[in-house]
């Protein structure tokens, strides 16, 4: 063991190792700051050529350095060593570094070991599937590498054929795991911090400035899924309302909580149920169809009917919700007028009289000026496009009369300051809108690049009445998605059979956060009571999962146990000799020799008295006459066997 | 501190062995083969395999704490994998057999080489042996020869030590081990002694002398291809009408040894026999052809190497 420990590295087992290693930083390097993923990789090619080429060590002077240098650039980086992000980078930065020192077996196990806790961490940022089976993947060259440590192994195969027994090795592991991942007990609340809340994330804000979407947009990951009971409603009535966003500071439109106040009445004329799951935002909101009636649990129904959990939203979350398609919301404004006509003091002073004038012109006629309003985006020059030209300190005037270029936010930004400037209370809403419906699935996938904006306005006697200012530029945005209103400006991966090829292969992601990354205590507990267990409460289950690592590791040694002894194909065949005469009626007794069987056989059915004769003389003749029967004389007793008829008595 | 460690985790194994082996036969010796099989099999884990479950623990806790279903999916993996490793290693071993012993000769303060042949139906990688702080590995395919150097002190039979199997494939996270001892003994040869004098020879040796080849001429025959031509012998042959040659008698060995035990009365016993044995040697060197005279057996004049392994076993067999 010792000696074993201390025996340097071969070459193979050295390159399997920085293998490993590699893998390790592929999979972390889109966390990773880029400057510091390209020094590990020169670190570590310069470290396996530098071993390959001599066998020299590292010297003591450049390592220590090295170290400091790494904690030196995370902690200015991040600010601190801890926490997510700060703490994959020190562990991958660790792990290379640990390569410098890499000269013996001992070193490359706990290298080895290290890479894999380092390669679960990956798993923290992205837990989709793709990301898992990755992840498993990069187990394998960490597995090689610990195999290829034992000594006395035959001639070692190709490099890839390395990796192929631990793929097994996996494989038999899988029932195991799976038993284990359901019984394991969750914990109700977490030991420690959970994952950093203010990590960036893209997705939807509760601030809305111009150009702040365009991030978004591109973002082609899947923000929702929604399955709907009953038909999926058509595609331009698929808004789904995030934040209502109600002050404008002549920039920013925020979302601002009227604390502790009822929600506000609505009068549903058409419902529709339909079930959310919510990729993690780290945000608060739950989008929600139209209008929703209720709020789903763990989260509240604030006045304006946004549904606002009670945490952010960490990892996947389900929800059921009912809401109403077609409504009459907040049919009495009361008081709340004032604040749904706020306009900043000193800004946009030509837009402010463009809606006065509209005023003056219409009258108390509100549904004319919105027209009017949309009248002027569809046929005023307006241009939709996803890097619209920057806008100056009266946004909404260099928007409207200068640049007329911008995508969903400065149409839904300009089209309310307009209305507010006319005296029409009016909002934005922010939240998602389209979205491909997944006929195999049944379910509609909704994208962080399907994130919209447009209004609302409240018209006297039909309450809040939703206005995409959008659709007047560019109708093609609401009927086919983000995608279809800015051709040619999209990245590569969003165009095309590309999209609807990713579009089909969601619905494996859909399984896997069904099934994987959404079960929890809850579920958990409805797996087993159809197995009767009424409250699998921690020690049940742990009691459970005892039981079935008992019962695994049974099984795996009755399979390590089981001895293949060579079959003896002459008694294969006696064996189906005596179950053809056992269906005859005559059994084989026990204590009876082949020979006193096959005698009574004989002499118990004469019609085949000669043939089990002359079976009985080939296998004696087979078992005794020679030390190795020859293969032709079995195969004629087997062949012999088989035609051997079996004639049914009447007795 | 580590070699602490590591000398703790031995003596609790010597003490677990000496209190299991009762179901397992192991204290004593077996006749071969020698089948290993699950009642003498022990699985460990190995100090890394300890601080690997550490690991496994550390990163299940995150797993959990961040809730994070596809971390646990593949820590769950992971240790059913280790798991399953321990079940490799326990494969490694089980079903493998030690079919036969070979020693060859070697005297003694010399390494003697075994060869132990090992079978097996499955093949077996990275099984290793320890003997006597000799520490081999070696993989098994069908059959499989393993040279073995074992040291010796003194002439005689020597019984085989016990050997220790194990093999921590696939992945060093378990140790399997298993005791093997065979009932099997290996002939030590004595030690010859550094220097002495050269055998007194009894009277009747010296009738043996025969002439030394090339020294006498015996007679003339025919010429043969590829006879040299200084052996051509020219004057008789101008009397012939052939070409004739001298021919010479064929080398015999010199004088034959008899060698007797009861010649050496002046010296004590170990001291006698490792004379001896210098002498066979020196006998079988020069290719003489000798005889042995031990008090309880007689060993015919001859000569070989088989002869001579005759004699030397017989002289390491003396009480």
């Amino acid at each position: 063991m010792t000696k074993s420990a201390a025996t340097p590295l071969d070459p193979r087992s050295f390159d399997l190792v920085a293998f490993g290693l590699a893998a390790v930083l592929a999979l972390h390097a889109p966390h990773l700051p880029w400057w510091l993923g390209v020094t590990l990789a020169s670190i570590l090619g310069l470290r396996w050529w530098q071993r390959r080429r001599q066998r020299a060590r590292t010297p003591a002077w450049l390592k220590l350095p090295l170290l400091a240098a790494l904690l030196l650039s995370i902690v200015s980086w991040y600010g601190n060593l801890f926490g997510q992000a700060p703490g994959a980078a020190l562990a991958v930065g660790l792990l290379v570094l640990k390569l410098l020192e890499t000269e013996t077996a001992r070193d490359a196990r706990v290298g080895m070991s290290f890479a894999c806790f380092t390669l679960m961490a990956a798993l923290l940022f992205d837990q989709s599937l793709t990301a898992t089976t990755t992840v498993a993947l990069g187990l394998l060259p960490p597995l090689a590498a610990l195999r290829s440590l034992e000594p006395g192994r035959r001639a070692p195969p190709a490099l890839w054929r390395e990796l192929l027994p631990g793929l097994g090795l996996l494989a038999a592991a899988l029932p195991l795991a799976l038993l284990a991942f359901l019984l394991l007990p969750r914990l109700n609340s977490p030991l420690w911090g959970a994952p950093n809340t203010g990590e960036q994330r893209t997705g939807l804000s509760d601030r809305m400035t111009p150009a702040g979407f365009t991030q978004l947009l591109v973002d082609d990951s899947p923000a929702l899924r929604v399955s709907f009971d009953g038909p999926p409603p058509p595609p331009d009535l698929r808004y789904f309302r995030a934040y209502v966003m109600g002050h404008y500071d002549g920039s920013s439109w925020t979302y601002r909580d009227a604390a502790n106040q009822p929600p506000v009445p609505v009068e549903a004329a058409q419902t529709i149920r339909y079930h959310v799951s919510l990729e993690p935002t780290r945000q608060r909101v739950l989008p929600t169809l139209d209008v929703p009636l209720a709020a789903p649990p763990g989260a509240s129904l604030r006045r304006d009917r946004e549904v606002i959990a009670d945490k952010p939203v960490d990892s996947l979350r389900d929800y059921t919700l009912e809401s109403a398609t077609r409504y009459r919301l907040e049919p009495q404004l009361g008081r709340h007028r004032a604040r749904w006509l706020q306009l900043p003091a000193g800004f946009d002073p030509r837009t402010l009289a463009l809606g006065r004038s509209w005023r003056a012109r219409y009258g108390s006629d509100d549904a004319a000026i919105v027209q009017a309003a949309l009248a002027l985006f569809r046929d005023g020059g307006f241009r939709y496009t996803l890097a619209p030209a920057p806008l100056g300190r009266d946004a909404m005037d260099d928007f409207l009369f200068d640049t007329r270029e911008g995508f969903c936010e400065h149409y839904s930004s300009a089209f309310t300051v307009l209305m507010r400037a006319a005296g029409i209370p009016a909002r934005v809403v922010t939240g998602y809108q389209g979205g491909y419906w997944n006929a195999l699935g049944g379910y509609l996938l909704v994208r962080n690049s399907d994130a919209h904006a447009w209004s609302e306005v409240w018209l006297a006697g039909r309450g809040w009445v939703r206005v995409d200012p959008t659709a007047a530029v560019r109708p093609q945005r609401i009927s086919q998605g983000a995608a279809a209103a800015v051709p040619g400006q999209l990245p590569w991966y969003q165009s095309g059979w590309l999209q609807s090829m990713r579009n089909r292969w969601d619905i494996v992601n859909r399984w896997w956060n069904l099934g994987v990354n959404g079960f929890d205590a809850l579920r958990q507990r409805g797996l087993l009571k159809p197995f009767g267990i009424r409250d699998a409460d921690p020690s049940t289950l742990a009691l459970l999962l005892a039981v079935a690592c008992v019962l695994a590791m049974a099984a795996g040694l009755a399979w390590v146990w089981r001895r293949r002894e060579p079959e003896d194909p002459a008694r294969i065949a006696l064996r189906q000799l005596e179950r053809k005469l056992a269906r005859q009626g005559v059994a084989r007794q026990a204590g009876e020799g082949p020979r006193d069987y096959l005698q009574r056989a004989a002499r118990m059915l004469p019609a085949q008295h000669d043939r089990l004769t002359e079976l009985m003389h080939r296998y004696l003749e087979l078992r005794y006459a020679h030390p190795e029967p020859t293969s032709e004389s079995l195969r004629a007793l087997q062949r012999a066997v088989r035609d051997f008829p079996v004639v049914r008595m009447v007795k | 501190m580590r070699s602490n460690l590591r000398r703790l985790a031995q003596r609790a194994r010597v003490r677990a062995e000496r209190r299991l082996p009762a179901l397992t036969r192991l204290r004593q010796p077996e006749p071969l083969p020698i089948e290993l099989g699950r009642r003498r099999i022990y699985i460990v884990p190995t100090a890394f395999g300890l601080g690997f479950g550490v690991l496994l623990l550390v990163m299940l806790v995150g797993a959990l704490n961040y809730a994070n279903n596809a971390a646990l999916l593949l820590t769950c993996m992971l240790g059913a994998a280790t798991a399953a490793s321990m079940l490799l290693a326990f494969r490694t071993l089980d079903g493998l057999s030690l079919r036969g012993i070979r020693a060859g000769h070697a005297v003694a303060g010399e390494p003697l080489e075994l060869v132990l042949d090992f079978a097996a139906q499955r093949p077996r990688e990275s099984v290793r042996l320890d003997c006597a702080g000799e520490s081999l590995a070696f993989a098994v395919q069908g059959t499989t020869e393993l040279r073995l150097r074992l040291a010796t002190t003194r002439r005689g039979w020597l019984a085989l030590p016990r050997f220790k199997l194990w093999s921590t494939w696939p992945l060093g996270l378990f140790r399997a081990w298993s005791w093997l001892h065979p009932q099997q003994s290996v002939l030590v040869w004595p030690r010859p002694e550094a220097a002495g004098p050269p055998p007194v020879l009894p009277g009747d040796a010296r009738e043996c002398l025969r002439p030394q080849a090339g020294e006498e001429l015996a007679a003339l025959r025919d010429y043969r291809r590829g006879d040299a031509p200084r052996h051509i012998a020219w004057k008789a042959s101008a009397r012939h009408h052939d070409l004739l040659v001298k021919d010479f008698d064929r080398p015999e060995p010199r004088e034959t040894w008899r060698l007797e035990w009861d010649a050496l009365r002046t010296l004590d016993r170990e001291a006698r026999i490792a004379r001896l044995a210098r002498w066979l040697g020196d006998a079988e060197a020069q290719g003489r052809r000798y005889s042995l005279q031990l008090p309880n057996e007689r060993i015919d004049i001859g000569s070989g190497p088989a002869h001579y392994a005759r004699c030397m076993s017989a002289l390491a067999v003396l009480p």
